[in-house]
């Protein structure tokens, strides 16, 4: 197995690992931690699988940095409304749904 | 040749920038200026593409696959004559909004100047990579506008809009990361002949399945719509309009692209299926949940998950043999597109009137409405006549292209779900109406609300009423290619 094939690997485990967390983790800030795990995964594959024959590809790198920048600002933002959720409510975590919402699975 | 497509980036962030300088809920007279000027630039550019075609435009002077490509063609056109076309009224509607009620209104103007620049560069994307940056920047300030209220309710709905938009933007640049490593390119003119002539990998599948989920995540289709009445029913009205009218068709947008230029040589008949099939739940389901509803605004964004089921329709219907069926499929979907958005814009903006007189978010105190904001319901009457798509509206002829699609192209059981799905829509919106012409509940006090409230959202729905007349303008921009 080539060295670019273990990083893409690992990098969709990892993908799996945040999803996974994202939707069934109760606790907003595992949410969040999840969703930066997601974004490693998805970045180990892009630099992973875009070096041909063992010498890096400038591209997928310049793409990876673009992902972080957003990856930090989506991060920023979720946590400024989770502590205006824990100063509101009290709670990290979303509250009960009211009844009648529709709802068709919890814990999203 | 001047030409307007660096402007409609431009000019938007600079508005929003600008707005932000002038101070907290400041800028509102600046935006409505500025959106004139785009509205303009977007006529422009409508009848260049009419007149020259498509075309592509090279930012920089950096032609693919150096540099990003933004490309505009017939159906750009449409999304970005309609994306002004819709904010230009609630722009306006949204300075008398916030005048009277001052709650939401800190970050709204640049907030929402990002969110359009952040559509006009989603809609121009030629590059796979580029409409990931511009799908997170539209998510973050559409997060931003819903979360704007600051109740424990708007920041629990933002914050699970914000984690299900980052879901399905996190997929979609998986499914990046795959093509560019199985075809070194993310420009969709390199990738798209790629796809076409080489042989079908596994990996073009997974990308296409991640991207795909993606993007239904954002787009709100059913079983992915749990995140949407929520964030689009507890938001500001003016913010539940252009979030219900013109974000999620953003997503939807990319969608249509993505399935029958870039994945074309990859998608089946089933997963079409699937997609119809889909839709056809969420319309009957959406409309009976709209009409369990007892507040207005979820009323009408439980409405929006309906509505959104039909754009699904013409997946099924676009893979007919017959070829008079496929091309009125697609004019039936995009026209559906518009007239959703325009009604939609101007149902919200007219329950926000009536929540905003009420005081209080709920059907049952509506009694006596028809007598205090005659227009305001008048306005709501006329947006439900083209979301039930009855003539002369741009819903019927929505409609009426995708049952003549489905008629001549044999599928039966599509022309069902959409008669079923016309009279459930006339249930809800007939529910409200009802409720509007009995006696007002006692002791209720309708706080009298200004001209400027009305006529904007009057406007809109006027709009999406004629646009019955004036569809074959819109066919044409649609088959300019």
């Amino acid at each position: 197995m080539s060295g670019a094939l273990i990083y893409a690997c690992a990098g969709a485990v990892l993908f799996v690992f945040g999803v996974t967390g994202l939707i069934l983790l109760p606790h907003l800030l595992r949410k969040i931690l999840a969703f930066n795990i997601m974004g490693s995964g998805v970045f180990l594959v892009l630099v992973g699988l875009g070096q041909r024959d063992g010498t890096p590809d400038p591209v997928p790198q310049a793409m990876v940095l673009t992902g972080i920048v957003v990856a930090v600002a989506a991060t920023a933002l979720a946590l400024a409304l989770v502590r205006r959720l824990l100063s509101l409510t009290g709670k990290i975590q979303f509250p009960e749904e009211p009844e009648g919402s529709g709802r068709c699975w919890k814990n999203k | 040749m001047f030409d307007p497509v660096p402007w409609l980036i431009l000019l938007p962030l600079a508005w929003g920038c600008l707005t932000f300088l002038a101070g907290i809920g400041r800028g509102g007279r600046l935006v409505v200026a500025g959106l004139i000027i785009q509205l303009v630039l977007t006529i422009i550019l409508a009848r260049q593409i009419v007149m020259e075609g498509a075309r592509h435009y090279a930012v920089g002077g950096w032609g693919a696959p150096l540099g990003v490509d933004l490309y505009v063609d017939g159906l750009t056109g449409i999304m970005l004559l309609l994306t002004h076309v819709v904010a230009l009224p609630l722009v306006v509607y949204a300075r008398a909004y916030f005048s009277s009620q001052a709650e939401g209104a800190s970050y709204f103007w640049p907030l929402t100047c990002f969110l359009l620049a952040a559509m006009n560069v989603l809609f121009m994307s030629a590059d796979i990579f580029n409409i990931y940056v511009t799908l997170e920047l539209l998510g973050l300030a559409a997060v931003g506008l819903v979360a704007a209220a600051g109740s424990a309710g708007s920041v629990t709905a933002a914050i699970r809009y914000l984690l299900v938009t980052l879901l399905g933007s996190g997929a979609y640049l998986m499914g990046v990361a795959l093509l560019y490593g199985t075809y070194g390119s993310v420009s969709l003119a390199v990738l798209e002949p790629l796809l076409a002539t080489t042989e079908i990998s596994a990996a073009a599948c997974l990308a296409a399945m991640l991207m795909l989920a993606g993007l239904l995540l954002k787009t709100a289709l059913f079983p992915f719509h749990f995140w949407l009445p929520p964030a689009h029913g507890g938001a500001p009205a003016p913010v539940s309009a252009l979030l219900s009218a013109l974000v999620i068709k953003a997503s939807f947008y990319l969608i249509l692209r993505l399935w029958f230029d870039l994945f074309a040589p990859l998608v089946t008949t089933q997963a079409a299926q699937l997609l119809g099939g889909l839709g056809a739940a969420a319309i009957l389901w959406g409309s009976i949940l709209a009409f369990n509803q007892t507040r207005l605004k979820m009323l009408v964004a439980y409405s929006t998950v309906a509505q959104i089921g039909y754009l699904f329709l013409l997946f099924p219907l676009m893979t007919s043999a017959i070829p008079g069926a496929a091309e009125s499929a697609m004019q039936g979907g995009v026209m559906q597109l518009v007239a959703h958005a325009l009604a939609k814009a101007a149902m919200f903006a007219a329950a926000g009137v009536m929540v905003l007189s009420a005081g209080k978010d709920d059907i049952a105190l509506l009694g006596g409405m028809s007598s205090h904001l005659p227009l305001t319901l008048f306005t709501f009457a006329l947006a439900g006549i083209t979301l039930m798509g009855l003539p002369p509206s741009g819903g019927f002829i929505a409609k009426w292209l995708l049952i003549d699609s489905a008629v001549s192209g044999g599928q039966w059981g599509w022309v069902v779900v959409m008669i079923l799905g016309g009279l459930l829509s006339a249930a809800y919106v007939f529910k409200v109406l009802r409720q509007a012409f009995l006696p007002p509940v006692a002791g209720i006090k309708f706080k009298p609300v200004i001209r400027m409230l009305e006529w904007p959202a009057f406007l809109l729905a006027l709009i999406s009423l004629l646009l019955g007349f004036r569809s074959v303008e819109v066919l044409n921009l649609l088959g300019a290619a």
